[in-house]
């Protein structure tokens, strides 16, 4: 008897194996079939036309983030207000009002701290989500091939969302106090852009660690917590004595705040540029060097997740 | 018109395992007091003279070595191989989720693997969208699921669902769906893994469906079974990895016979070779079938129950792990097939972190005597296959005599339950 027998459960039904699927159209766009190879160190020198061919996941990845966030449209709303309005309403009580600190220039405390509570937490919002980003998807990860890099950038998309919501709070509050920023404004979008670069470039490396050591996921709320009293978020960075002015700059977030500052506050913010430029290139250099550390330990991100 | 489609050229991967596999720090601070300790024993070493070897906590480990075929398009190419042989490194390979260590693979077209099913849903998304957002992390471009999109819903009969999350669904329609959107992915190289022996009657004639479906459009498969009846009746040629070694690589019938050869003789115990597989949250170590009195036995009598015990090891816990033991004849023939979840309670469900011992109790006088194979498989939430879990396939074999019934070991048939005979001339 050469047949061959088999389990009956996944045979029987051989016979009702319907067609679908199976038209002779698909022959059609099979004409340009891509090649792949795969060969040691391959996925290096691909690596920014896959990234740019996989830019459909980019946008549905953010997507996905930014839809399950506000998913409870009122609680994610809601939460993008309240977090950094009570913050605001908090450091203004305690530096403005108790300690007496100078604002800059005229401006209203309060929206002096406005100015760098938004920039702020959209630095550590897509600092801490882009950290967290890989072991959230680590199910992903350890499944489908794409270029890793998308997910930890997907995940500031939200980080943008809930700045371009919280942004309504300044809007508000320099409404009723009838402040208008000046031309500097302007600059805003480049100072934007500033903050994501310092935000994702450290969240880059973070993101990278969480893999290797899942106890980063404590040290980085911790940062976060002493990032918001170092950095001018409360106080005004020309509030430092000039001599460590250039030593502070060499935190990112004090570029950027200063640039935001500068740029809503109309001619009310001096800022210090020395300052601004060590700011800004610390956080490029972070972010190079998030990028080059992510690509080092990308590759081997599904064998140890 | 054939053309090779996927052709390999002694490729090979290497882990480093070892003792960084075992106690691999996992946390930042593991890391830094094992560190402290490498530091003080070096310097202990230098002191006393003794050579400080570079890397002498790793070894390296060879999952896949020197490994070349060609794969025809069109064809259907089974994989087969012992738990640990390779076989999913080698899909990880194929599917681009890590790199070679070394040697060249060339692939004309889309690879799609049906081990992604259900890859990247989100439970708070409606049906609608988790169809964009699956069929998009499978590949898939926004027109060409937009175009596609009817055809899916329709497939997977949950358009009265369609914008409800799918946290909301039942495990059948979850299912539907992410099978729905991987069968649409028309890809050039289908990779299947274990669906045809993990999940219900109806996913698993699904799977086939689509492998048969595939075939006859022109493209190629992949498929990775432990059951052999399958690969030998689907499969034109077979590849045979042993040990992270090609073994056999020709037609079907060919390797599977002498993969099966080899696999049945292995008595009662299950060799464990697992190192490929460390990073699994659950893992099946060591099956044996043991008599009523713990002892591992390979010829039970038909009146004594018999127990087929695993031994695993839990990394991280796993939510509704659900088991399926096939009990197969020496010819293949399917003769009984249990579930943990046939009773209410799933004992595996909620398995604790670390080692532990799965019991499955055969009562006496429930098959007749023979040979037979044991196969188990394992399955996370859904009864979908995850590459995550252990499914080790055919792990063990027992015999059964039947002494002390007159027809004994003639009895032939299924079972040998002792049916109660009665007449209405007795009391």
């Amino acid at each position: 008897m050469g047949e061959v027998r088999f389990p009956s459960t996944s045979t029987a039904r051989f016979g009702h194996v319907s067609g679908r699927g199976a038209d002779g159209s698909a022959s059609a766009f099979r004409a340009q079939k891509q090649r792949v190879v795969l060969e040691p160190g391959r996925a290096d020198r691909t690596y920014w036309s896959d990234l740019w061919s996989y830019r459909e996941l980019f946008l549905i990845l953010a997507w996905r983030d930014v839809a399950v966030q506000y998913r409870q449209t009122i609680v994610g709303v809601a939460w993008a207000i309240i977090r950094p309005l009570l913050t605001m309403v908090v450091f203004t009580a305690v530096f403005g009002d108790l300690a007496r600190l100078p604002s800059e220039g005229e401006t209203p405390y309060a929206i002096m701290v406005m100015a760098g509570m938004l920039p702020w937490f959209l630095i550590s919002t897509s600092l801490t989500n882009a950290s967290n980003s890989l072991v959230m998807n680590s199910s992903l990860i350890s499944k489908v091939y794409f270029p890793r890099l998308i997910v930890p950038v997907a995940c500031s998309a939200v980080a943008l969302i809930d700045f371009i919501v919280s942004s309504v709070v300044l809007i508000g509050l320099m409404i009723a106090s009838g402040f208008a920023p000046a031309w500097q404004i302007l600059f805003l979008p480049a100072c934007l852009l500033l903050a994501i670069v310092a935000g994702l470039g450290t969240g880059l490396v973070f993101a990278a660690l969480n893999v290797r050591y899942r106890d980063f996921r404590i040290i980085v709320p911790f940062l976060m917590q002493l990032g918001l009293f170092a950095s001018p978020v409360g106080f005004s960075s020309s509030l430092i004595p000039e001599p460590f002015r250039l030593i502070y700059s060499l935190n990112p977030a004090v570029g950027v705040i200063d640039g935001f500052r500068w740029c809503l506050l109309g001619g009310q913010a001096d800022i210090y540029w020395p300052g601004f430029l060590i700011s800004s290139a610390v956080s490029l250099l972070l972010f190079w060097a998030g990028v080059r550390i992510f690509r080092a330990t990308e590759r081997t991100f599904a064998d140890v997740i | 018109m054939s053309s090779v489609v996927v052709s390999a050229q002694s490729v090979g991967k290497r882990y480093t395992i070892g003792h960084r596999a075992v106690d691999r720090a996992p946390t930042l601070r593991d890391a830094l007091v094992k560190g402290a300790g490498r530091v003080v024993r070096a310097s202990s070493d230098i002191l006393q003279g003794r050579a400080v070897v570079a890397g002498d906590e790793t070894e390296d480990f060879w999952a896949l070595k020197d490994v070349s075929f060609e794969i025809q398009a069109g064809d259907i190419v089974g994989l087969v191989g012992r738990n640990g042989a390779g076989k999913s490194t080698l899909l990880k390979i194929l599917s681009r989720i890590t790199d070679p260590s070394c040697g060249r693979i060339e692939i004309v077209g889309r690879v799609a693997s049906l081990l992604e099913v259900g890859t990247g849903f989100h439970q708070e998304l409606t049906g609608r969208e988790n169809i964009f957002l699956n069929g998009a992390i499978l590949g898939m471009s926004r027109a060409e699921i937009r175009g596609k999109f009817d055809e899916i819903v329709d497939f997977a009969g949950i358009d009265r669902f369609l914008d409800t999350p799918v946290k909301r669904y039942s495990n059948g329609m979850y299912v539907r769906l992410a099978f729905a959107v991987a069968a649409h992915l028309d890809p050039d190289v289908l990779i299947v893994d274990e669906v045809l022996t993990v999940g219900d009657a109806d996913f698993q004639r699904k799977g086939l469906a689509k492998i048969q479906e595939a075939a006859r459009a022109g493209r190629t498969v992949i498929l990775v079974s432990h059951n052999m009846g399958v690969t030998t009746a689907l499969c034109k040629s077979a590849i045979w990895l042993d040990g992270g070694l090609l073994r056999q690589v020709g037609p079907a019938a060919e390797v599977t016979r002498g993969y099966m050869m080899e696999t049945t003789t292995l008595q009662g115990q299950f060799m464990s070779s697992l190192e490929g597989d460390a990073g699994r949250s659950f893992r099946v170590l060591d099956v044996q079938i043991r008599d009523a009195g713990g002892d591992v036995r390979r010829t039970f009598s038909c009146d004594e129950s018999i127990s087929v015990v695993i031994d695993y090891f839990v990394r991280r816990s796993v939510p509704h792990l659900r088991g399926c033991m096939e009990i197969l004849r020496e010819d293949d023939v399917l003769v009984m097939v249990s579930d943990s979840m046939d009773r209410e309670h799933n004992a595996l469900s909620a398995l604790q972190e670390g080692h532990g011992t799965i019991r499955i109790r055969i009562p006496e006088r429930t098959l007749s005597p023979g040979d037979y194979r044991v196969s188990l498989n394992f399955s996370g939430a859904g009864g979908l296959p995850d590459q995550d879990i252990d499914c080790p396939g055919h792990v063990a074999g027992f015999s059964l005599d039947d002494h002390l019934t007159p027809r004994g070991n003639a009895r032939g048939g299924f079972f040998s339950s002792r049916l109660d005979w009665t007449s209405d001339c007795e009391v």
